[in-house]
């Protein structure tokens, strides 16, 4: 079967059995190893990538159901020489340490600042509750998503 | 007192403990937060390269074929002929050319298991396949059959009989102090498996060279552990064997020395084979068959006057390895020397053993021993505090090491003593006294029908820093400082980066001596053909020992380029090179002034250095459900001079919230010497909402024997936020949990009086054949 979808805004085509995970399709065939994977059971949220704007664990969905969806995963925010606002906000609170959880954390961050609710320790603890990190105890991660928060909240103000 | 010194000062007084203030600006040093983490632009944006990220063409999967029984004898491996074994490869242990051993300290575990041979665990590796597609391999797994004869199997380490390893240490008359102690406090602690459990599972990939030759690209802290494990059993020579560290995804000591085990299993099929294998393994594979922290049991009797004097402390250390050695001495001789806690005592006596089961093998993890033998010593002082009347914080004060007290191997503490201070730092910003008053008034006036019960608890430990006695001397760890024909800078050393900080802070240790911008230096990548053996990352040596001798070689680099040039470095290095070229300056090893111990009678100077930790946790109790919600802990650790604070906080709250899971939910359950919870769906690690809030505070008491006055912090934490937690859990309901970890089940039995559930740790046998 092929499949069509669009990943990062650049369309893609994968001729590829359906039920291939969409972790897979991503790191071996599209050559995006940025997502990675933990626990390949929806535990760890190593995984986490955007589905139409929801954070889904590429590792429980199939290719087949992403048919015409647009993916969005860490390759699609900044580069090292220009991070987002929010990675740039984890490099300065200290957010990632070993790394592997950070691809994962950024994605279910990024959905949380996109919805626009409230922001709050609980409330960004809730949005990453499903993202496993073992080095930081959270504190610094919680930290950089607050920070990017009010920095996006000013712009808003500066701009509008 | 709030003040900094910038990092690098060259004249040391070992001044009084300085609270570090983070993000107040410090004159000396450009950012008081530190520069930015070297390698985090790559790990933010998906660039990094881990093991599973690496691309090696033509590369086939590998799969480990393990044993499903505790203790048996390998009768044989069947192939099944019903399956086309041409497109696979098959190596046993007769394919292993050299000793069939992984290298470490005993030579008891094998590689794989050979026939005939005798299997001491579940998932002990018995031979190895690898396939060009993983549907193949999956296949293949299916037609293996290994045939066994079943042995008796030991779980309990106080039934076993075979001992890896025991010591004592002690000092005093131990009669004489229970002789005239006015009331002796006695309590048996238990602690269960604790699982790393770094998000990136182990992984390793073995590529042949066209000569002979192998290059293992991988997941791992020790590159040279696992160098010497395969010149020892491929019979490949200094350079024949290549180690390259991947981007790893954490370690916490999970990543010491399992990885030879893998670069074995993925080099001796790379070399059959005779294309890349990559040995990437799943979550459910790595919690089944990697290394814990070892459970242990730890019997405490303690004798003291009314008054609180403390006389007489008797200790008793019981780890469990599992099945093999590994690093188990090294781990029970840490628990042992910290057992008593940072307290002086005139008569101490403390013994430890460390016995095998058919479990498997126990290894490091963050600690090293020291958070089981700390959290009996922890739970001994608050039951003490209790009996004799005196506040947890009080009792404390009057106990705690000060400089020039001994320690129980005779280890004279001249220096960097910080008990207190950390003491006193933690007590005042959890506001301990007020809060423990209205604990108690809580308490008091509670009624039965009450629903949630809150507590607070303090406990404070001790973790000395480096390898433990002559340890550093026996590594005598080469680490380099370059300066290229290029005009570039260069620091080498075979130290890892797993998240901890190393290639933020060297270039920032290195910068400092030698006047130029951070980002002016670069650090070489730990590939075992480009630099030297500085050690392995472990024992919180990384900052102190090494960093110590790249600050020395900084040291020589630049006085031999300012003699040359009679110029500052900074302005001359760039034309130095171009006129002479290059100039690389080694630093080995040399121990410590006045630091010294005796391996044969074990006394002396333990560690160069101590580092001191006080946690102070709070905590709700669900009484109908035992439940336990820990909302904020506080925990200050000195670890000498911070090299930089956003690092060193991040140890502190990270270290922190490994010890909360440890006092909580993390538990491994057996069955048969098999651990149960074997997958992320069962074993449980605290998310952000388990999370706590958590503040560090940095003290800082600078160590004179490393130049740069630093100590180590990574395991420090990891000590005392279990007591503290399981101290909180009595404050709130007045009941002790002595078993780790404190789970609900535990909590709801003592406050229920139903029977205690099983001690952890520990397997149940296997279940009976034909029931239902």
């Amino acid at each position: 079967m092929s499949y069509r979808f669009f990943v990062n805004d650049d369309p893609v085509e994968l001729e590829v059995p359906g039920m291939r995970r969409l972790l897979d399709a991503l790191r071996e065939d599209l050559a995006l190893t940025g997502t990675k994977e933990g626990c390949g059971e929806g535990e760890c949220g190593a995984c986490s990538v955007l589905v139409d704007g929801a954070v889904v664990d590429a590792c429980l969905v199939p290719v087949c159901q992403v048919e015409g969806s647009r993916i969005r995963t860490v390759e699609g925010l900044g580069s090292e020489a220009e991070l987002s606002d929010l990675q740039a906000a984890f490099l300065e609170t200290g957010g990632t340490q070993c790394g592997i959880c950070t691809p994962g954390m950024l994605m279910a961050a990024e959905a949380f600042l996109s919805s626009g609710g409230a922001v709050g320790d609980d409330a960004i603890r809730e949005a990453i509750a499903g993202n496993l990190c073992r080095c930081t105890g959270y504190t610094k991660i919680v930290d950089a998503i607050a920070l990017s928060a009010k920095r996006r909240r000013l712009a808003e103000l500066g701009t509008g | 007192m709030t003040r900094v010194l910038p990092p690098g000062t060259k004249e040391l007084s070992a001044p009084d403990a300085l609270i570090v203030a983070p993000g107040i600006a410090t004159p000396g040093r450009a950012s008081p937060r530190g520069p930015l983490r070297r390698e985090g632009p790559a790990k933010l944006t998906g660039v990094a390269k881990y093991a599973d990220d690496l691309v090696f063409p033509g590369a086939w999967y590998g799969a480990t074929i393990r044993s499903t029984e505790p203790h048996a004898t390998l009768l044989g491996i069947e192939l099944d002929d019903a399956f086309d074994w041409s497109q696979v490869v098959v190596v046993t242990a007769a394919d292993i050319p050299g000793d069939n051993v992984v290298s470490l300290i005993r030579d008891d575990q094998p590689i794989l298991v050979p026939i005939g041979g005798e299997i001491r665990h579940q998932a002990e590796a018995l031979c190895l396949i690898a396939a060009a597609d993983r549907g193949t391999l999956r296949s293949a797994k299916r037609h293996v059959e290994v045939r066994t004869q079943r042995l008796p199997a030991v779980f309990d380490p106080l039934e076993s009989t075979e001992e890896f390893s025991h010591l004592e240490v002690g000092q005093g008359d131990l009669e004489a102090g229970f002789a005239e102690a006015e009331l002796v406090v006695e309590g048996t602690y238990r602690v269960g498996h604790q699982e790393q459990l770094y998000i990136e599972n182990q992984a390793m990939i073995a590529v042949p060279h066209a000569e002979d030759g192998m290059t293992v690209y991988g997941s791992c802290q020790c590159p040279y552990y696992i160098h010497r494990a395969l010149k020892r059993s491929l019979q490949l020579t200094d350079a024949q064997a290549v180690v390259v560290q991947a981007e790893t995804g954490g370690g916490f000591g999970g990543k010491e020395e399992y990885p030879s085990m893998i670069a074995l299993h993925a080099a001796l099929l790379a070399r059959k084979l005779g294309k890349p294998v990559r040995m990437i393994y799943d979550r459910h594979e790595d919690l089944s068959a990697t290394t814990k922290r070892h459970p242990a049991v730890i019997h405490h009797r303690t004798g003291v006057m009314r008054d609180g004097r403390l006389v007489a402390q008797e200790i008793d250390v019981v780890m469990d390895g599992g099945a093999y050695c590994t690093l188990t001495p090294v781990v029970l001789s840490r628990g042992v020397l910290h057992a008593g806690g940072p307290y002086r005592c005139p008569n101490v006596r403390i013994k430890g053993r460390a016995m095998a089961t058919n479990t498997p093998p126990n290894g490091a993890f963050r600690g090293f021993g020291a958070p089981q033998t700390e959290f009996a010593a922890e739970m001994q002082v608050n039951r003490i505090a209790e009996a004799l009347g005196i506040s947890a914080l009080e009792l404390r004060r009057r106990w705690a090491y000060r400089e020039g007290d001994t320690t129980p191997t005779g280890q004279v503490l001249r220096e960097s003593v910080a008990a207190l201070d950390v003491l006193e730092a933690a007590a005042d910003a959890s506001d301990f006294a007020r809060h423990s008053e209205q604990t108690r008034r809580a308490r008091e006036a509670r009624q039965s029908s009450a629903r949630v019960a809150s507590g607070i608890g303090l406990a404070m430990g001790w973790h000395g820093a480096g390898f433990t006695g002559s340890g550093e001397v026996h590594i005598a760890g080469v680490a380099s400082v370059e300066l290229t024909d290029e005009g570039g800078i260069r620091v080498l050393s075979a130290q890892t980066e797993m998240g901890q900080g190393t290639k933020t802070i060297f270039p920032q240790l290195v910068a400092a001596e030698l006047g130029i911008e951070e980002d002016a230096v670069e650090v070489a990548p730990q590939d075992t053909s480009i630099v030297p053996d500085s050690g392995p990352t472990v024992a919180s040596r990384t900052a102190m020992v090494v960093g110590g001798l790249i600050v020395k070689a900084a040291r020589r680099l630049r006085s031999q380029v300012e003699a040359a040039t009679d110029r500052p470095f900074a302005d001359s290095y760039r034309e130095f090179a171009l006129e002479h070229g290059g100039l690389r300056v080694d630093e080995r090893f040399e121990p410590y002034p006045n630091v010294q111990f005796d391996d044969a009678t074990y006394t002396g100077d333990a560690y160069p250095a101590f580092g001191w930790a006080c946690a102070v946790a709070r905590v709700e109790v669900d009484l109908d459900t035992g439940e336990v919600t820990v909302r904020d802990v506080v925990s200050a650790d000195d670890a000498g001079r911070i090299i930089h604070p956003v690092l060193a906080e991040g140890q502190v709250e990270g270290g922190t919230l490994q010890a909360i899971g440890y006092a909580t939910i993390e538990e491994i359950k057996l069955v048969d010497g098999r651990y149960l919870n074997d997958r992320l769906a069962t074993y449980l690690i605290p998310s952000a909402l388990d999370a706590p809030h958590l503040e560090a505070i940095l003290v800082e008491k600078p160590f004179s024997g490393a130049p740069h006055g630093a100590k180590g912090i990574g395991e420090l934490p990891m000590d005392v936020g279990a007591p503290a937690v399981v101290a909180a859990i009595h404050d709130a309901t007045g009941i002790w949990i002595h078993d780790l970890p404190a789970t609900a089940e535990r909590i709801l039995a003592a406050l229920t009086g139903a029977p205690t559930p099983a001690a952890p740790g520990v397997s149940a046998p296997a279940p009976k054949r034909g029931a239902a």
